[in-house]
């Protein structure tokens, strides 16, 4: 369904919907506090933007580098080529280990590849152990947010479904209440664990290892307590040395949630004893991507969020109203680059602010991106036909200055006489929320005539 | 120094008291200023929804109306944008252009980089919302984003204050969109007003009875607003202010 149609029913409920602009823009302002005290930071962020460019631009040697190393590890490396390829790769090695039990810290590429319901229908069960995954889980929905998966849910709609999940105690929303129990619930499961599928963050080339932050722990658990560990990972997290990782560590977190640092900064840098480490790693669209001279730069994105936590949109119409794994301006580019037909809308989600774009660590053009798909959408004849009928009529005007400025007066004479019915019927979608500009007797050229032959 | 006036379309339909103050606010720097009859659209509105098959045709014809002056000038941060940065996919390689977009400017922008008035001899004793329009803010960079860690500046304000009398009240919010976007207000129209609603009672909260800013097509949206929801504000667009003149109730 469309953005604009998913955004208007969102914003039925007013109360909720200022509620939900108000927690993004509290987690806008904290960045903005963290971020303006590193004195740097726009230095680091051209140094970022600078070594993911300079990655993708060499990754065909940048992730045979790091295939090497992983191996010289003792890493199980795997390629898929596509989402398909990476849930039958995953279920391939659960079934070698007899796995099934698997806990899931959090990753968007497995939400990509739709993972969970692929295993579950193999009999596994999967859990994840992000708490605000946990929690959309249980809800049977998809995160609405690619850090705050939950961000859409107020603590008495947790509550609700831990009443009916975790058997908390009737009406109480507590959030610490609220997160012991699903702490309780959770050591359970990852106790009972046969396998632990994380995300990564980073790929080190240089090392072959793998880095992956988050602030509950749940990936640390998940990796080390079964004995098998499969790491998920795009082709475009690389990046060539360690101390790369000192640019992208410093503003990944503080762009996220407006934290110096991740809780947890995890390194797995091969097996333990008798454990196996697998990395799979997906491409999935990634390469033609890279192909593209206009929106190659969206796979530099870290998957902050802090697109989504500025965006004016994004704040008002929630996460669902975008219809795509990732949503947000870095969804409203990356989406429609992969399927333009199913997500043509989404790049006019957006009022090319380029607050996104001012607020990216690794400053990505996203406002520009968008900008750009909408001439795609265009071509590809995806655009309503009467509007686009409309766009061409006012494009012929514009060619015309006569008949701009006999249209113009016309215009002019005509709207102070209709009857307000008819000026605000239905298909005025101006009028829907607001009043038409108030219209004045003369142009600005008609006075300007006037005025020049007054001065001769 | 002879001076191209740009006045967008839908101000010279609409608003032509704000157009006039343009051109007034220009003459009063002592400055030449010159209005081609022929202008009609830059093409925003096509450019911008990626209906671009008029495009080359239009920036061509601006190119060729304007290309003769020193300097453009035009009440309108994103009508100027338009023409300095989205042309350059339709024209590339004009010698013309590429003239020209180095000599166009937001009229904020030219009064403050270029003409640098000490004072206004205006007066505007009211306390004012000043809406910092994305396209002239983030886009032409009149003042500093509020994203970036970059020292505090904003070109519209600094004019402002020459001003005698005026209050600039402080926002919560300083530089969010206001949710007019072009078709943005047509396709999203429900998102749209929620904006639009939520930067009003930003200005109303901090005590302001008129917003001001660069571009009438946000402010224009706002008036909708305010006008349907009987908020006690005013728009004005800040040539207007700059020009000394009042509130009022049409524009």
């Amino acid at each position: 369904m469309e953005h604009s149609k998913l955004a208007e029913e969102f914003t039925q409920n007013e109360e909720r919907t200022h509620w939900h602009d108000a927690a993004l823009w509290f987690v806008r302002e904290k960045r903005d506090r963290l971020a303006k005290g590193v004195v740097e930071w726009e230095r680091l962020r051209e140094l970022a933007s600078q070594i993911k460019t300079h990655t993708m631009a060499n990754l065909d040697s940048y992730l045979t580098k790091f295939e090497t190393n992983a191996k010289r590890r003792g890493i199980q490396v795997h390629w898929a080529k596509n989402a398909d390829e990476h849930n039958r790769i995953v279920l391939q090695i659960l079934n070698l280990h007899r796995a099934k039990k698997v806990v899931k810290s959090k990753s968007m590429l497995t939400e990509e590849c739709g993972l969970n319901p692929f295993l579950e229908e193999s009999g596994i069960e999967v859990v994840d152990t992000d708490l605000g995954e946990r929690i959309v889980q249980f809800r049977k929905e998809p995160p609405s947010h690619i850090v705050l998966p939950a961000i859409h849910l107020k603590k008495e709609d947790v509550g609700k479904t831990f009443e009916k999940f975790l058997n908390t105690e009737e009406g109480n929303s507590d959030p610490t209440y609220l997160t012991k129990a699903a702490r309780a619930h959770l050591r359970e499961k990852f106790l009972g664990a046969d396998a632990g599928i994380t995300g990564v963050n980073f790929g080190i080339c240089e090392t072959g290892g793998v880095v992956v932050c988050t602030n509950e722990g749940n990936a640390d658990l998940g990796a080390t307590l079964p004995k098998l560990h499969i790491a998920s990972m795009g082709i475009e997290k690389l990046i060539p040395r360690v101390k790369d990782l000192a640019v992208f560590t410093r503003l990944l977190a503080r762009s996220a949630t407006g934290q110096p640092i991740t809780s947890y900064t995890s390194f797995y840098q091969g097996a333990r004893d008798g454990c196996e480490l697998h990395v799979v790693i997906v491409d999935n669209g990634r390469s033609a991507m890279l192909g593209s001279n206009e929106f190659h730069n969206a796979l530099n994105c870290i998957r902050c969020g802090a697109c989504m936590n500025t965006c004016p949109v994004f704040r008002r119409s929630g996460g669902f109203s975008y219809g795509a794994t990732i949503p947000g301006p870095i969804g409203s580019t990356l989406e429609p680059f992969k399927d333009l037909k199913k997500h043509s809308s989404l790049p006019y989600a957006c009022t090319l602010c380029a607050s996104c774009s001012n607020i990216c660590p690794i400053k990505i053009n996203l406002h520009e991106q968008l900008y750009l798909h909408r001439q795609n959408v265009v071509k590809a004849g995806l655009m309503d036909k009467k509007k686009e009928r409309a766009l061409n009529f006012a494009g012929w005007i514009f060619k015309h200055p006569k008949i701009f400025d006999l249209m113009g007066k016309s215009t002019r004479k005509i709207m102070p006489l209709l009857p307000r019915k008819i000026l605000y019927s239905k298909t005025n979608l101006w009028g829907k929320y607001k009043e038409m500009p108030q219209i004045p007797k003369n142009s600005f050229k008609e006075l300007y005539i006037k005025r020049q032959k007054g001065k001769k | 120094m002879k001076v191209g006036l740009f006045i967008p379309c839908y101000m010279n339909e609409l608003y032509p008291k704000a157009s006039m103050a343009t051109l007034e606010l220009l003459e009063k720097q002592g400055l030449s200023v010159e209005y081609p009859l022929l202008q009609t659209c830059c093409g925003q509105p096509l450019s911008n929804s990626g209906c671009t098959k008029d495009m080359e045709v239009l920036a061509k014809k601006f190119v060729s109306l304007f290309k003769e002056y020193d300097y453009v000038v035009a009440p309108s941060g994103s009508c100027v944008g338009t023409v300095k940065f989205q042309y350059e996919q339709f024209l590339k390689d004009d010698k013309d252009y590429a003239s020209l977009k180095n000599k166009i400017y937001e009229v904020c922008e030219f009064l403050h980089d270029i003409i640098k008035p000490d004072s206004f001899n205006s007066s505007f004793p009211y306390k004012v919302g000043l809406h910092n329009s994305c396209h002239a803010h983030r886009e032409l960079g009149l003042g500093s984003p509020s994203e970036r860690n970059i020292p505090y500046f904003n070109k519209i304000e600094t004019l402002l204050k020459k001003v005698n009398g005026i209050e600039l009240v402080s926002l919560t919010r300083e530089d969010e969109c206001c949710g007019f976007g072009g078709t943005f207000t047509i396709n999203e129209s429900a998102i749209s007003a929620f904006m639009g609603k939520d930067r009003i009672k930003d200005h109303l909260n901090a005590g302001a009875e008129i917003i001001t800013g660069a571009d009438l097509s946000c402010l224009m949206h706002l008036d909708g607003l305010i006008r349907r929801e009987g908020k006690p504000l005013r728009v004005m667009h800040v040539v207007e202010i700059l020009n000394g003149e009042n509130p009022h109730g049409t524009l």
